[in-house]
């Protein structure tokens, strides 16, 4: 790791400087990480008072419970719908916004600000305009003949909870798509343009390309929202109902811990979820100190 | 512009117009639904435009609360206070454990980069109930350590008569301090300012060594103003990231007094048998995002650099 040649004597004092934020590391971090991965190996009765070693039984029993594996399956599709919408939805803007040079930070402007809004808030009033009785949107849905009801039909929840999603986060993609595009020299589409390149042609052939470690960049920050960070627009809307339609894994492991109180299992669940987002961002550092090299 | 294309600048104004009318659109039915009185917003046909009852909504719920819950005020001032702390925390204890490591040569220097990186990979969500224990009960590794180490055996032995220690429980549930220091650990924060430390030119640092600066000066007078747009930017960033957050504040808080409004919002929707009072909360939500989206379009330019600059 990079240091500096110069700097200054001392050992108690630089201890003493990394000593909080390793302290809030090791109690809230480290140690419950290192809790759930010891209590999966346990079955706790309800009260706490007596346990007993059962191995990977936990581990074997989730991934024999169709249940888990259905919300598997779902966290991975509702993840690829809300990366792939609202990256394109992102990405078709900021190429818009980057042809109108002059007009691009008034675009910018207006397209940004809901970055700020909490999920749990888009996903509030995402339920309200898909209200059956009082929101717009199902309101004109009807109209044209599609009867909308979130409280009923489970692929409904599931596309409330993307949609909301999705409109949270198409200012982060806009924002950083824009500066990319932004990045790209001037240079190289004029010259394209000189040998006859159309706008078509430029995008697929130049655009993209150098766009490709943005683009790499907020596939895993956009999967990383999509898997955790959407916890609060489902908790706060549909409450991984009906039956089960939009439980993905983190909401599993709230309900099974926190409202069925079975700890092994939750800690089970942790575990892999700890695998997956170790997965994701050695991914993404992997990647991060190959790009230096572009 | 490349080359001319009328049709295509047309289209292209088309798409931005209809792409912002799109984004915008949520947030302007949120603000219409909170000028209307209740029984207005089930009749048809729904209402696009202002209503005359705002003032009354907002009134009602700062003061009052909704549906039983707290006075919204009390869940603004309850935010804030998070939101606050959440960033002064993870600024100045980031800032600390940059400039140990980046300046200093200390034993186990490697494995306290390697301590703050791993937080990266152990966001809340997967560690939920682990994480409300600690917080319920703090001294519980100190706990654990002494009963593994046997320490109650050791110190009857050593003072040569039986002694048995009893570590207190400490619980953070239902307070600031549990609502702010279990998310001040920023691994994020501290590689920025790490990045922004080792750009600062050697000479520098001859220079303030051979003037005698120690280094708690150096640290005072030289680094922190030299990284001070950077601590603007970043506390843009994480002000929104603490306003903003979730399932901790409804975790640690079940005393409703400490509920915060982006949470507290959730319980005006399910609030079981009561139907949701609708306008009351969309007043609530434009609330809750007005903080957070005022510091963006205030300080656009500092947030872009913000969020921009964590991707490195």
């Amino acid at each position: 790791m990079a240091q500096r040649r110069t700097g200054f004597r001392g050992t108690l004092l630089p201890l003493m400087l990394v000593a909080p934020q390793l302290v809030i590391t090791v109690l809230f971090f480290i140690w419950p990480a290192a809790q759930a991965l010891e209590q999966g190996f346990y079955i706790e009765d309800a009260f706490g008072f007596s346990r007993e070693w059962v191995g990977l039984a936990n581990y074997r029993e989730l991934f024999d419970d169709p249940r888990y594996l259905a919300s598997f399956w779902r966290t991975l599709i509702f993840g690829a719908a809300v990366t792939g919408l609202a990256m394109a939805i992102a990405l078709i803007l900021a190429l818009a916004a980057n042809r109108v040079l002059r007009l691009a930070l008034a675009y910018r402007t207006l397209l940004i600000w809901p970055y700020a809004v909490a999920p749990a808030l888009a996903g509030v009033i995402w339920y309200f305009l898909l209200n059956p009785s009082v929101g717009i949107y199902a309101n004109w849905m009807a109209a044209a003949g599609v009867e909308w009801n979130h409280y009923a039909d489970g692929n409904q929840a599931l596309a409330l909870v993307i949609a909301a999603s999705v409109w949270k986060q198409i200012s982060y993609n806009f924002l950083f798509f824009l500066a990319g595009l932004q990045s790209i020299p001037r240079s190289l589409i004029e010259a394209a343009a000189i040998d006859r390149a159309g706008p078509w042609t430029r995008f697929w052939t130049i655009t993209l390309p150098l766009l490709s470690p943005t683009t790499f960049f907020l596939l895993v920050v956009n999967l990383v929202y999509a898997f955790f960070d959407t916890f609060a627009t489902i908790h706060a809307t549909t409450s991984g109902g009906p039956v089960d339609a939009t439980t993905t894994l983190v909401y599993r492991v709230y309900s099974t811990g926190f409202v069925g109180q079975d700890y092994g299992a939750s800690a089970a669940q942790s575990v892999v979820l700890m695998a997956l987002v170790i997965l994701m961002t050695t991914v993404q550092f992997r990647y991060v100190e190959r790009r230096v090299v572009y | 512009m490349i080359e001319r294309r009328p049709i295509l600048d047309f289209l292209t104004h088309l798409l931005l117009i209809i792409g912002v009318a799109a984004v915008c659109f949520p947030i302007w039915m949120t603000l219409v639904a909170s000028t209307h009185e209740g029984s207005r917003l089930a009749r048809d046909p729904l209402p696009i435009w202002f209503g005359t009852n705002g003032f009354e909504t907002y009134s009602a719920i700062l003061v009052e609360g909704t549906n039983g819950t707290v006075p919204v005020w009390l869940m603004m001032a309850n935010s804030l206070i998070m939101a606050l702390g959440i960033t002064a925390g993870k600024i100045v204890i980031s800032l600390t454990a940059a400039y140990a490591v980046v300046f200093f040569r200390f034993p186990g220097r490697m494995l306290a980069f390697w301590m703050i990186f791993i937080t990266l990979m152990l966001p809340v969500e997967v560690r939920i109930l682990p994480t409300f224990d600690i917080a319920a009960d703090m001294f519980k590794p100190v706990r654990s350590l002494w009963d593994v180490l046997s320490g109650d055996v050791a110190l009857s032995a050593w003072l040569g008569y039986e002694i048995k220690v009893e570590i207190p429980k400490l619980s953070l549930l239902n307070s600031y301090q549990g609502l702010i220091l279990p998310l001040i650990a920023s691994a994020t924060a501290t590689f920025l300012f790490r990045q922004v430390f080792l750009t600062i030119p050697d000479e520098l640092v001859e220079a303030a060594k051979m003037d005698g600066a120690g280094p708690w000066r150096f640290f005072r007078d030289i680094l922190v103003p030299m990284s001070r747009t950077n601590i603007a930017a970043l506390t843009i960033i994480l002000f929104i990231y603490g306003w903003n957050q979730y399932l901790w504040p409804l975790l640690v808080t079940t005393d409703a007094d400490y509920t915060t409004v982006v949470m507290g919002i959730q319980r005006m929707v399910n609030s079981g048998e009561a139907e949701p009072i609708w306008n009351e909360i969309m007043g609530t939500a434009v609330l809750a995002m007005l903080p957070p989206v005022i510091v963006v379009l205030a300080m656009q330019k500092l947030f872009v650099k913000g969020l921009t600059e964590q991707e490195k």
